[in-house]
């Protein structure tokens, strides 16, 4: 049984600070003091005061409440892209082990060739293309960082793919299905799961970085990124309203990452899924 | 680094008149284990362990994995392999305690008063280096020689090993000497600085059985001849038997017996003791060869990828229902490869495999599910064979669902049934493979073969892995369990006291081929071809003096050598 007291500190910050952030992206309109693109005062860059929080923006639009919906769009980006990646690299890392041949052949160096393009350049590239819209945006981000997934799983399973208890399910006659699944996909998970937090951090991080070049999420809707782009010329001014966004974005990066450390070190053993 | 080694025969300073080199009081090693989820918890692998080692005397530890007999020899050069301490004793070397040295004495300690001979030598050497460098370098940093003088030494210890090129063999870099070669490189690594003390661990223990007996006859001289002391470590009473002067036996990291080896091995006091001596005595009366085979082999050759080097030539064997036919022969004869040929994991070049008066189909892909039920096999390494994120109630239910379509409490039910075959009960249904011992595993997945209802077995090197007790039970467990399910087993193995105990016939293989096959009345009753009397004269036998007759009556070299 999981107990609280039992969860080292590190772990438990990063937990509480990644309900903060979902919590706050599941309920933004009801958590919200204000609207997203309502526009509540004036003045631009109006400092901190009890009306409003965090401040206002450079159109002066409440701060906390664009924050609060940026949660959510970065937050709803970033896990569908992070999903797109994983289900497409790793079943076709798997694949690509337990078939062998040219299938591997064929998908690994396709793979190498995306790979070899800088994957910021890529997806500029394909973006300017493309209609900007949500969907096309998380297909660009889920396919590019699938290659990374891609060249894990295929590593993890090839090692696992030449146990003997493999080659005791293929002697048995057990069809790919059963091998990749049952067989294979349990002992891959740890370095997975792992995983699985690294690239949902790169995922927000690369979001943010598409968006503060304006190819990412369009006005009025902002992620952090984006807020840290429409807020940034306020710097030169002395107004670190583009430090709060930023600040975010670190501090989700933090906080998924302690959470993937913990759950990494209590999977890591070989005692089944019990301990 | 400027002190001069003492001259032979020249006391040490601070070292007693008597002949006692090693005095290990009440030695206590304990460990920090940690397990998942849990508070981090100290255990005791050796509990008040002394004992006392004259020089110039060969002193065998024995007993099983986990006896902490690797722990005692690490011990005597104040050496705790990842993480173990020693937490209680005194360690007395030469009259010194060198457990108080601190680190700067165990630099002065190791490799020059006590060496080491590790079990894998393919693993001890760095592959980078020449060996010459890595024998002399033990010397030469302790300045107990200059190079010259070192290289000298080594090449005369080479001469002395019998190693071909003596004069040039350090100029070879490890992976271009055999592994009987090198581990007789690593004892001139461990000779060369003089030391008053050598450890081998298990240093034949890796090596095929031809080349074993050589290896170990090289050590004895070499033993014999520098008057070193050392401390023997192997599972292998057999082999202790042949270099010691003195036995001790250890389980679960405490003394049980401790005496002369003739006393051990003819008169054992213990009764632990009596059960490793007698381990290789079960009866198996051979079963006369049936009419007809239900597998037979014809003609088969096969070679990996698209090699030239045939690993399998021309081979042809028969099963018969309900009997055991055993495949022997050292690494690289191509038995495992046979095994792969008939499952159909490695599609044959040439010939056929009859299964039932039909020819099965060379390639696993294109044969139906029932051929692949009647044929099951069992691995070497039971740990690997399972699935460690799979309950023993999913792993031996799978083939029962798989083949039979069995659900549910049917299910359930045979799963009991054949837990209580294999001697262990339904508790054991929720267990994962990490938490069986070595036997337990072992029994799992013979449960999981038997759970197909096979005609055949193939049982793969099963009881190599094991400790002697351990694949004792498992070697009957086998039998019991052929007579029960009238099941037929190909039983590979380089073990040739196994082959005696379980075998109908024998199929001796050398370099891919069948070098002698029949009944194993025939097979085993001279007169042999060489090789087989090569392999026969080569497993060690308990009896002092058996290595020098062995030796002696030899009519072929070993490959290995």
């Amino acid at each position: 049984m999981l107990v609280i007291k039992r969860i080292p500190i590190p772990a438990l910050i990063g937990i509480v600070l990644t309900m903060l952030f979902v919590l706050a992206a599941i309920f933004a309109p009801w958590i919200a003091p204000h609207g997203n693109a309502e526009i509540v005062s004036d003045v631009p860059w109006e400092p901190m005061s009890a009306a409003h929080w965090l401040g206002t923006d450079n159109l002066g639009r409440d701060l906390l409440s664009r924050m609060i919906y940026g949660a959510r769009i970065t937050l709803f980006i970033a896990v569908l892209a992070t999903a797109l990646s994983f289900s497409l690299g790793a079943i076709l890392g798997f694949s690509a082990a337990v078939f062998g041949g040219w299938f591997d052949t064929l998908l690994s160096r396709l793979v190498d060739l995306l790979m070899s393009i800088p994957t910021l350049i890529m997806a500029l590239v394909v973006l300017s293309v493309l209609p900007s819209n949500l969907v096309t945006l998380i297909l660009v981000m889920g396919v590019l960082d699938s290659t990374r997934v891609y060249r894990l799983s295929r590593a993890v399973a090839v090692d696992i793919n030449v146990m003997d208890y493999v080659e005791a399910a293929k002697l048995r006659g057990e069809g790919s299905g059963w091998i990749i699944f049952r067989e294979i996909l349990p002992n891959a998970l740890s370095p997975l799961v792992s995983e699985l937090g690294l690239r949902f951090i790169y995922a927000v991080l690369f979001l943010s970085t598409l968006s503060f070049l304006g190819l990412g999420v369009q006005p009025p809707d902002a992620d952090w990124g984006g807020m840290v782009k429409e807020n940034k010329d306020g710097i030169v001014f002395g107004i670190g309203a583009a430090l709060i966004p930023a600040a975010a974005i670190a501090a989700l990066a933090i906080s998924v990452n302690l959470v993937a450390d913990w759950v990494l070190n209590r999977t890591t053993s070989l005692k089944g899924g019990r301990g | 680094m400027a002190d001069k080694q003492p001259k032979p025969g020249q006391p040490k300073p601070g070292q007693p008149k008597s002949g006692v080199l090693l005095d290990i009081r009440n030695l206590r090693i304990e460990a920090t284990v940690y397990p998942p989820g849990e508070a981090p918890k100290n255990i005791v692998l050796v509990h008040d362990v002394s004992l006392t080692l004259e020089k110039g005397k060969v002193l065998g530890l024995i007993g099983e994995s986990g006896a902490g007999k690797s722990t005692i020899g690490l011990s005597s050069m104040g050496y705790g392999r990842g993480g173990v301490r020693i937490t209680g004793g005194e360690v007395i070397l030469n009259g010194r305690d060198i457990l108080k040295g601190g680190n700067e004495g165990f630099r002065k300690l190791r490799g020059r008063e006590v060496c080491y001979v590790a079990q894998s030598a393919a693993a001890a050497f760095n592959p980078a280096h020449r060996l010459m460098d890595q024998v002399v370098e033990a010397a030469l940093l302790h300045g107990t020689a200059t190079r010259a003088e070192a290289e000298k030494r080594a090449v005369a210890l080479f001469k002395k090993l019998s190693l071909p090129n003596p004069e040039n063999i350090g100029e070879r870099f490890p992976h271009q000497v055999s592994g009987g070669q090198l581990q007789r490189v690593m004892t001139a690594m461990a000779l060369c600085s003089e030391p008053d003390l050598i450890v081998f661990d298990e240093p034949t223990t890796a090596l095929d059985v031809t080349t074993q007996i050589d290896v170990l006859a090289a050590i004895k001289d070499a033993i014999r001849d520098t008057h070193v002391a050392a401390l023997y470590i192997t599972h292998d009473l057999a082999v202790v038997a042949q270099v010691s002067d003195e036995i001790m036996v250890l389980r679960h990291g405490r003394l049980v017996e401790w005496g002369g080896t003739r006393q051990i091995i003819k008169e054992p006091r213990q009764e632990y003791t009596n059960a490793l001596v007698s381990v290789h005595e079960i009866e198996h009366q051979e079963q006369k060869p049936g009419t007809s085979p239900f597998l037979s082999v014809k003609n088969i050759t096969a070679a990996y990828g698209r090699s030239h080097i045939k690993v399998l030539k021309n081979v042809s064997v028969d099963i018969f229902p309900g009997q055991t036919l055993a495949v022997v022969g050292e690494s690289g004869s191509g038995k495992s490869t046979l095994a792969r040929a008939i499952t159909g994991l490695l599609p044959p070049e040439q010939g056929t495999v009859t299964f039932d008066g039909r020819p099965l189909a060379n390639r696993l892909a294109d044969r139906p599910k029932e051929d692949l039920r009647q044929l099951q096999m069992i691995y070497q390494m039971a740990d690997v064979a399972m699935n460690p994120r799979q309950t023993v109630g999913t792993i031996i239910g799978r083939p029962l669902e798989f083949y039979f379509g069995m659900r549910g409490r049917e299910r359930d039910k045979r799963v009991a049934e054949l837990l209580d075959k294999i001697e262990m009960g339904k508790g054991y249904v929720d267990r994962y493979p990490a938490e069986l011992s070595g036997g337990q595993k072992q029994r799992v997945c013979i449960a999981r073969s038997l759970a197909a209802k096979p005609k055949l077995i193939i049982c793969d090197e099963v009881t190599s892995a094991l400790d002697p007790l351990v694949a004792h039970g498992i070697l009957e467990l086998l039998l019991g369990l052929q007579k029960e399910e009238n099941v037929a087993y190909l039983f590979i193995t380089h073990d040739l006291a196994t082959v005696k105990s379980i075998a109908d016939s024998i199929a001796v293989m050398y370099r891919g081929e069948v070098v002698r096959y029949g009944a194993k009345s025939t097979v085993l009753t001279p007169p042999f071809d060489a090789y087989t009397d090569l392999l026969l004269s080569s497993v060690p036998e308990m009896e002092i003096g058996w290595l020098e007759k062995a030796i002696k009556g030899r009519r072929m070299a070993s490959a290995g050598n």
